[in-house]
C-alpha cells in the first residue's frame, strides 16, 4: 500500500467554462479511497507553483479515480492545460471520510457549487437513499446534475439567480424542506460547499437537532498532518483539516 | 564511502536531517520511508507549556516559497516525552529536540526537562521568538540577549546544544559569535525570513497573523550567503537549511561551509524528499570519486 504515487491522466474533460472532470489511472498499490477523502495533487514543473493542491475524491472508476475541479488560480490553470498521458505526483487518499448513517436515518446531502465534488461518491454509496440539496450560482454550474439524479432518491435544486429550481441557496432549500416536517429525528445531514453554506447548515442542525457532518477547507501545505497549517477552530482547540478532517461534526466547529 | 559527520559530540551517520516544524514528530512520514535512514530527526518546536498557535489562515503560497504563521503550536514537552518519544526511540537515528520559550526562565526549564530523557540526543534552541520580558522583541536579533539566553541554557544541559539563528538581522555573524561564545556546540542557519502577502481584493494581509515566515526555494540564495558568512565567523559546525529541494541544493550548503543540512519545506512537496536528497548526495560523491563527505565542507571559500 502506498499513499505516495504517480497517476496518469486518462482524460481532462471541460464540463463547464471553468470546471473540468479529470480521470486518472492509478497504481493498484493505492489504498481504496472513501467518500469525503481527498488527494494532494502536484502540478509543478520546477518550484512554482510550489505546493500540491487538495482535491476531493469525486468518483472511483475501474482504472482509478476522478476529480472534479474548478479553475481558480495558478495551479488549477496549469492542471486544466494538462493532456492525456501526463503524469501527476499525488498523495492520498488523505483525511477521514463521511460516516454512513444508521439504517433508520434519511441522509440529507447538501452540495454548494464545487462542493458536489466531495459528496458525489457519498450519494453513490447511499444508493438511492439520499435526498440531495444541490445549489449553484447558475443553471450551467449545476455540474453532473444528471449523474446525481441517478443515485439520489430526490434532488432539490436551487440557483442564486433562479435559472433552475428554487431561487436561493441550498441552505434556503433545506430550511424550506425541514420547516414543515413533523419530526426531525430521523434525518442526518452531510454538507460540502462555501463557508456561509456550512455555517447555515450548522445553525439548522442545532435548531432542528439533526446531526450534521461538514467537509471543511483550509489552505494546506503537507496534507498529512505535519505542518499544522490547515487548522480550524473547534470547541476542543485547533484541529487539522487534513488529519482530524476534512469531515467534522458541525457542532464541534467554532463558526 | 563515508557520509558520517559530527555535530559537536553528536555523531550522525549522514549529514541529512529534517528541519523543525516541517516533519511533525516523525510519525506522519514513517509510512513513506524508513526514518532510520536519516542522520537525525529534528522535531517540531516545543515549549514547557502547550501552545495553541495562531488562528487560520496560517499558510499562503508565494513565488517558489510559502509564508507560514503557525505560531509555534505544540503539545508541550511533557506530552511529547510520553506520547511521541516511544515512537522515535524505535528508530536507529538521532533525535534532536527543537525548543523555545518566551522568557529565559522558560528556555532553561525546557532544556532541563529535556536533558536526560532517554532517546533525546541533542537540543536545538530556536531563538527566533519573542521575549515577553523585553517588549516582545526577538531574542535572536540582539547579540547581548542571545548571549544571555544561550549562556543560561548552556549551564542547564550537557546535551549537544545547537542554536538556530534568525536571518532577520543586519549582520548574522555577530549573533553567531555571541551564540558560540556563550557555549553553543553548533549553529543552525537559517530560520524563516519574515514576510507578508496582501490580498488585493480584501486589501488585507493574507495571513491572519499578518506576517509570516518565508521558506522554500525562494530563500535559498540568502541562506547560502548566511552559511558562508557564519562559516567565516565561527569554528563550530553549521547545519545549513533554507530552500533545499534537491541533492544539488544540499551540496551547495556543504560547500558554503555547512557540516550537515536540514530539509524543510521540501518534505511537504515530496514526503520522501530527505531520503531522496541523501541518495542524490551519495550519487554525486560516487560520480566525483569522493570518499569522505567532509572533504566538501567549505570548499567555496578556497581562493
Ligand atoms: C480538503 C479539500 C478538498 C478540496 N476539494 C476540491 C475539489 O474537489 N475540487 C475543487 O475544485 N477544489 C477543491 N478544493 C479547493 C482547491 O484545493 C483549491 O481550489 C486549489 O488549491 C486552488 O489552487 P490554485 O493554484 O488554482 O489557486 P491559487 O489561488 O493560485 O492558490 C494559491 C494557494 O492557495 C491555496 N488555495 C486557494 N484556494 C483554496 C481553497 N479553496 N482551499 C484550500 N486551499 C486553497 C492553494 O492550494 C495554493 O496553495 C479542496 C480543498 C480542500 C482543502
Ligand atoms: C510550517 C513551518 C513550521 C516551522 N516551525 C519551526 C519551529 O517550530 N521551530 C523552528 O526552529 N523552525 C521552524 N520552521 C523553520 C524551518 O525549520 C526552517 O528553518 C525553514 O523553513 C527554512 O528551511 P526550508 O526553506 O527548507 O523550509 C518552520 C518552517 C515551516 C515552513
Ligand atoms: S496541511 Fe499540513 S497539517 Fe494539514
Amino acid at each position: 500500500m502506498s499513499r505516495s504515487f504517480k497517476a496518469a491522466i486518462k482524460e481532462n474533460l471541460p464540463v463547464h467554462a471553468t470546471h473540468n472532470l479529470l480521470s486518472l489511472s492509478v497504481p493498484d498499490s493505492m489504498p481504496d479511497p472513501r467518500p469525503g477523502q481527498f488527494f494532494m495533487v502536484g502540478m509543478n514543473r520546477g518550484t512554482d507553483p510550489l505546493l500540491k493542491r487538495a482535491f476531493s475524491l469525486f468518483r472511483r472508476t475501474d482504472e482509478g479515480l476522478q476529480i472534479l475541479y474548478r479553475v481558480r488560480g495558478k495551479g488549477t490553470d496549469i492542471l486544466r492545460n494538462m493532456k492525456e498521458g501526463a503524469i501527476l505526483d499525488m498523495l492520498g487518499p488523505l483525511g477521514n471520510f463521511y460516516p454512513l448513517p444508521s439504517e433508520e436515518k434519511t441522509p440529507l446531502v447538501m452540495a454548494g457549487g464545487i462542493g458536489i465534488a466531495s459528496v458525489f461518491s457519498l450519494i453513490e454509496d447511499l444508493a438511492g437513499k439520499a435526498i440531495v440539496f444541490y445549489g449553484a450560482r447558475t443553471k450551467e454550474e449545476l455540474l453532473m446534475l444528471n449523474e446525481v439524479k441517478v443515485y439520489a432518491k430526490e434532488v432539490i435544486v436551487s440557483t442564486d439567480d433562479g435559472s433552475a429550481g428554487l431561487k436561493g441557496t441550498a441552505a434556503d432549500a433545506l430550511r424550506a424542506f425541514l420547516a414543515p416536517q413533523a419530526s426531525d429525528a430521523h434525518f442526518c445531514i452531510y454538507a460540502c460547499g462555501p463557508h456561509p453554506l456550512l455555517k447555515a447548515v450548522a445553525r439548522m442542525s442545532k435548531e432542528y437537532r439533526i446531526r450534521a457532518y461538514v467537509s471543511m477547507e483550509e489552505h494546506m501545505a503537507c496534507g498529512i498532518g505535519a505542518c499544522l497549517g490547515c487548522v480550524v477552530k473547534t470547541h476542543d482547540g485547533f484541529k487539522r483539516v487534513c488529519k482530524e478532517g476534512p469531515v467534522m461534526s458541525a457542532s464541534e466547529i467554532v463558526w | 564511502m563515508d557520509l558520517s559527520v559530527k555535530i559537536g559530540d553528536l555523531e550522525l551517520k549522514n549529514p541529512v536531517m529534517t528541519a523543525s516544524g516541517t516533519f511533525g514528530y516523525g510519525e506522519e512520514y514513517a509510512e513513506f520511508f524508513d526514518l532510520s535512514r536519516l542522520g537525525a530527526v529534528v522535531v517540531k518546536g516545543l515549549s514547557i507549556a502547550p501552545k495553541e498557535g495562531n488562528p487560520p489562515p496560517r499558510i499562503v503560497e508565494t513565488a517558489s516559497g510559502m509564508l507560514n504563521a503557525i505560531g509555534l503550536q505544540n503539545i508541550g514537552i511533557e506530552r511529547f516525552i510520553h506520547e511521541k518519544m516511544p515512537f522515535l526511540r524505535t528508530y536507529d537515528t538521532k533525535v534532536i529536540v527543537n525548543f523555545f520559550g518566551d522568557s529565559i526562565g522558560e528556555y532553561v526549564a525546557a532544556a532541563e526537562r529535556l536533558s536526560g530523557v532517554d532517546g533525546v540526543h541533542g537540543l536545538e534552541m530556536n531563538i527566533s521568538c519573542p521575549n515577553k520580558q523585553a517588549d516582545w522583541c526577538i531574542f535572536g536579533t540582539d547579540p547581548r540577549v542571545t548571549s544571555e539566553v544561550v549562556g543560561k541554557v548552556r549551564e542547564a544541559t550537557r546535551l549537544p546544544l545547537i542554536v538556530k539563528l534568525s536571518p532577520n538581522v543586519t549582520d548574522i555573524s555577530v549573533i553567531a559569535r555571541a551564540a558560540v561564545d556563550a557555549g553553543a556546540d553548533a549553529l543552525s542557519v537559517i530560520n524563516t525570513l519574515t514576510g507578508m502577502a496582501i490580498d488585493i481584493r480584501t486589501r488585507k494581509p493574507k495571513l491572519a497573523n499578518r506576517t509570516g515566515g518565508l521558506s522554500g526555494p525562494a530563500i535559498k540564495p540568502v541562506a547560502i550567503r548566511m552559511v558562508y558568512e557564519v562559516y567565516k565567523a565561527v569554528k563550530v559546525p553549521i547545519i545549513g537549511m533554507g530552500g533545499i529541494m534537491t541533492a544539488e541544493d544540499a551540496l551547495e550548503f556543504l560547500m558554503a561551509g555547512a557540516t550537515a543540512v536540514a530539509v524543510g519545506t521540501a518534505n511537504f512537496i515530496h514526503p520522501t524528499a530527505a531520503a531522496d536528497i541523501l541518495g542524490g548526495i551519495g550519487a554525486f560523491l560516487t560520480q566525483e570519486g569522493i570518499n569522505d563527505i567532509r572533504s566538501l565542507r567549505g570548499t567555496a571559500h578556497a581562493s
